[in-house]
């Protein structure tokens, strides 16, 4: 896209910054999109399971409900509690979407198609998704209310528990793939299968990683089973409770931009990313960012289907989970990956 | 034997995918949900919806102003004044039910001996404000004479187990 603008007569530097504006914007506007379209999605595939039939009547198959719901979301009115510190509180809705939006900076859509191809994109968005969890704490403080404040607490911990294995699992696809550059991590994975097919997670050593990557992808984003931090039953709607409005939009565009990066990046690391599944030239007349896209709504029609389908843990449980089952596991494939690339001489 | 089998059971996520094959069955079952301002589910010819006030086919109100649907009312929503008319028959001059009192149990029309006040078929009757849901004589009557031919082919359904 630079290229582009330095042909209408800007210098390099200014057609850079207008170019990145604009894929900026372009990617922002496309998140946001797809948020809506997912959001909806969701709510017929939980309908369906439920043999209901979700939402229909907004537009045709009623695909502008999440549409319908954002217009009534931003005509309403924003409460702030008179005990709330209202700066925190105004605050908090505002860096959980941010933040969930400034991950999106490294994704490749397609091969070359991304906003900054830097070479510590996955450290950049494990620094980022850390970030997400200053907005959840934010929010349950400043709302001055107890129940809010109980889950922030849990969320907290729960983000901050299923980091650490995250970490660990990404490690395994790191000494893959030799890099920390998403584009350079999906390209590695070219024939990786027998010289076949497209994708890390059919290797026996990653194909359990990728699993604990998933469960921990739902934990991380407080998707169910694993959403007890918005627990309805227990605690109202967690650290959201005294959120009204465009505040508390944010947080749910922010929550799903993040659910869909966790997809995005399961397609990105273990799945071939906008590479067809299989090594074969024709696959590769459909272009990168329609495979990209279908694996990514495959990851989530999965996220959906959990939701579905599997009740809620309890906190112990999911305590347990995380640290005495994921953590000792991803450590584990830790130490094999690395003995079994360095017994197959892969870093000679 | 059992320890080692859990763990395998555990590790393979057994249960989760034999749950999750039978989601994805359910998935693609055809909807029950009825499509509501299209489709409705039948109703008993003895549903208590909306009240009206029936008339006589010569044009004459039933209603005696007896006030027994008054005084079985266990909401006490109904009130009833009356006075003689002209001719001598006795008749009410008020007739008001108070629709956010009532708790719809039917004990006005098994009370009633002239099957005067009934509750008819009709649910779909909100309003915007609250003040319209305080019925008068005059709506009460339009009720039955706009639901008339369903009442009287309820009632008739229904005569044969009474």
């Amino acid at each position: 896209m630079t290229a582009f603008f330095q042909s209408l007569g800007l210098p390099y530097e200014w057609a850079w910054t207008v170019a990145t504006l604009a894929g900026i914007l372009i990617v922002s506007l496309l998140v946001m999109f797809s948020v809506a379209m997912v959001i909806y999605v969701d709510r017929k595939v939980l309908g369906a399971i439920m043999l209901r039939r979700g939402p229909n009547v907004v537009g045709p198959f009623g695909l502008l409900q999440s549409f319908a719901d954002g217009l009534k979301v931003f005509l309403q009115e924003t409460i702030i509690p008179s005990a709330a510190n209202k700066g925190i509180f105004l605050i908090a809705p505002i860096i959980t979407f941010t933040v969930a939006l400034a991950a999106w900076a490294v994704i490749p859509f397609d091969a070359g198609v991304v906003i900054s191809d830097i070479n510590v994109g996955l450290l950049y968005i494990l620094a980022i998704s850390s970030m997400g969890v200053y907005g959840v704490v934010m929010s349950g403080w400043a709302s001055n209310s107890k129940y809010p404040f109980f889950s922030a607490m849990r969320a907290s911990a729960q983000m901050i528990s299923y980091e650490v294995s995250i970490g660990f699992v990404l490690v395994c696809v790191v000494l893959f793939a030799g890099t920390f550059n998403l584009s350079g991590i999906v390209n590695a994975q070219q024939g990786f299968g027998l010289g076949l097919i497209n994708a890390y997670a059919v290797h026996p050593l990653l194909f359990p990683m990728w699993v604990v990557f998933f469960i921990s992808a739902l934990a991380e984003t407080a998707r169910a089973p694993f959403d007890l931090t918005e627990a309805e039953s227990e605690l109202v709607a967690g650290y959201q409770t005294e959120y009204s409005s465009m505040s508390f939009a944010l947080f749910w565009l922010g929550e799903y931009a993040n659910i869909l990066l966790m997809c995005s990046l399961n397609t990105l690391l273990f799945w071939g990313g906008w590479l067809p599944p299989l090594d074969i030239p024709v696959l590769y007349m459909v272009p990168g960012i329609i495979w990209f896209l279908v694996k990514t709504f495959v990851f989530f029609f999965m996220f959906s289907w959990i939701w579905a389908t599997v009740p809620r843990y309890r906190y112990d449980q999911l305590m347990r989970l995380g640290w005495k089952v994921f953590l000792p596991m991803s450590l584990l494939f830790v130490a094999a990956t690395s003995g079994y690339l360095m017994a197959i001489g892969h870093f000679a | 034997m059992t320890t080692v089998s859990h763990l395998i059971k555990s590790f393979t996520l057994w249960e989760f995918l034999k749950a999750h094959a039978l989601t994805l069955k359910y998935f693609f079952k055809p909807k029950v949900t009825i499509n509501y301002p299209f489709e409705k589910a039948p109703l008993s010819p003895r549903f208590r919806g909306e009240h009206a006030l029936r008339r006589y086919p010569n044009g004459e109100e039933r209603c005696i102003a007896c006030k027994l649907c008054e005084a079985v009312c266990p909401a006490q929503a109904i009130t009833i004044e009356s006075e003689p008319r002209e001719d001598g028959s006795r008749r009410t001059t008020r007739y008001d039910i108070d629709m956010t009192k009532c708790i719809f149990c039917g004990f006005c029309q098994e009370a009633c001996p002239v099957d005067a006040i009934v509750e008819g078929p009709n649910f779909e009757y909100s309003t915007e404000t609250r003040e319209e849901l305080l019925y008068d004589k005059a709506k009460l009557l339009a009720n039955g004479d706009k639901w008339e031919r369903a009442i009287a082919a309820n009632l008739e359904a229904d005569a044969p187990y009474r």
